[in-house]
């Protein structure tokens, strides 16, 4: 279930949440299934993480350090990750497969590490 | 060499553009200078100085010993560009400058004078561009070179790594004052197209400059950032990356990280170097690709 406080940090992640990542207001279906990723220099944790084909998901990041990117060009996203927000990106994995995301923000001496993967079951 | 087309094709693509690309045309020794081209120059890239790790134990060495190379060239170039990541990162800022002085110490050696510089990531997306301006001025300039126009592109002092609107409209304007037919070389850091977006080896905004490049017959891109010689061609415009002088990375996709190829001892400069650019007339490229010189 989505609690309350989450929903309205959901919306405060709105200003920052951009091209296709959405950030999702009180009307989103509790039946998402969440995936919190947080980034900080030089790395996203968790680094991998599972999704199936057709299943909706949520993906929750956050920033414990200074701003970061996330980008997944298989899927067409891209957004900012702020530290102080929750950035929201709705993702409904149409292919199966293993699907990098990274920082695309350079953020020092490590920026080109920092990676995950996301294996999508069919 | 990586080839992101097929080199048939390629050729047939230069002959209706106009631009014909070439390679290994000069003499294995000797001379640089092809028969028939109008001038020559030297591209310079990711020199990362101040890098230290297990893929260059010689980093300290290794530009010094490319610019010995270059210096050796019997026929010299009419100039010389680095097309970014001059230094390798860091987050103090009194480091960064620091780097900066010393690689332009280092290079200062080149026997040609006529040098020109570009930002790489690792040079300005921390500050801006901010240390790197103190020591080598705008990131983004033009000039002209016996009939060719040049354009340097910063496509990193956003750390998004955008070229952005301002700039775009810079170069709109730029190319308004060009005929159709004119040489344009355009150099940067980053490939302006989509070369493998899984490493981020794209730039966010570069099918804007693409575009904007695309009404013109004969534009050719030098650039850097992925380590290693590459060619590609995007309509009649072919991009000619340049290797480093730190590591040499892998190839797009041949392997599940972009980590750096490792140090082998008995191939020490395996994969970096310097490259020559002969602008022949006609509108051909020759390339060759200049191996550091083992010590
Ligand atoms: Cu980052």
């Amino acid at each position: 279930m989505i609690n309350r406080r989450t929903t309205l940090r959901w919306l405060a992640a709105a200003p920052v949440a951009s091209g296709l990542a959405a950030a999702v207001g009180l009307a989103a279906e509790p039946a998402v299934r969440e995936i919190r990723i947080s980034a900080k220099k030089f790395e996203f944790t968790p680094s991998s993480v599972t999704a199936r084909v057709g299943e909706p998901v949520m993906l929750l990041l956050s920033s414990e350090d200074r701003i970061h990117g996330f980008k997944m060009p298989d899927f067409n996203l891209r957004t900012d990750i702020v530290p102080g927000v929750v950035t929201a990106v709705q993702l409904t994995p149409d292919r199966a497969g293993s699907f990098s995301y990274f920082c695309d923000i350079f953020c020092g001496d490590g920026h080109e590490d920092m990676g995950g993967t996301m294996l999508v079951e069919g | 060499m990586q080839t992101g087309y097929d080199r048939r094709e390629f050729l047939r693509l230069g002959g209706i553009a106009g631009v014909a690309f070439a390679s290994g045309l000069f003499p294995a020794a000797g001379g640089a200078q092809a028969q028939g081209s109008d001038f020559h120059f030297v591209q310079f890239s990711d020199t990362h100085w101040g890098y230290t790790g297990p893929a260059n134990p010689d980093a300290a060495h290794t530009l010094e010993k490319a610019v010995e190379t270059v210096n050796g060239l019997a026929a010299q170039p009419d100039f010389i560009v680095f097309t970014g990541d001059l230094t390798h990162t860091t987050d103090d800022p009194k480091e960064r400058r620091a780097r900066l002085k010393r690689f332009k110490e280092i290079v200062s050696a080149l026997r040609v004078k006529d040098v020109r510089f570009m930002p790489g990531e690792h040079d300005a997306s921390l500050d801006r561009g901010e240390a790197y301006k103190e020591f080598f001025g705008a990131p983004n300039y033009t000039f002209d070179h016996k009939g060719v126009h040049f354009i340097a592109l910063d496509n990193v002092s956003d750390p998004a790594a955008r070229v952005g609107d301002e700039q775009l409209a810079w170069l709109a304007a730029d190319l308004k004052q060009r005929k159709p037919e004119d040489r344009i070389v355009v150099m940067t850091h980053r490939p302006l197209f989509d070369l493998y977006p899984s490493w981020d080896w794209a730039t966010a905004d570069g099918a804007k400059v693409m575009e904007l490049l695309m009404p013109y017959r004969n534009v050719v891109v030098f650039y850097g950032h992925i380590h290693q010689e590459h060619h590609h061609v995007t309509g009649h415009i072919a991009h000619h990356a340049a290797q480093s002088l730190v590591f040499p990375l892998p190839a797009p996709g041949s392997q599940p990280r972009r980590a750096p190829l490792p140090f082998d001892a008995a191939t020490p400069y395996r994969g970096l170097g310097t490259r020559d650019v002969a602008v022949g007339v006609a509108s051909s490229y020759a390339l060759k690709e200049l191996p550091v010189a083992k010590a």
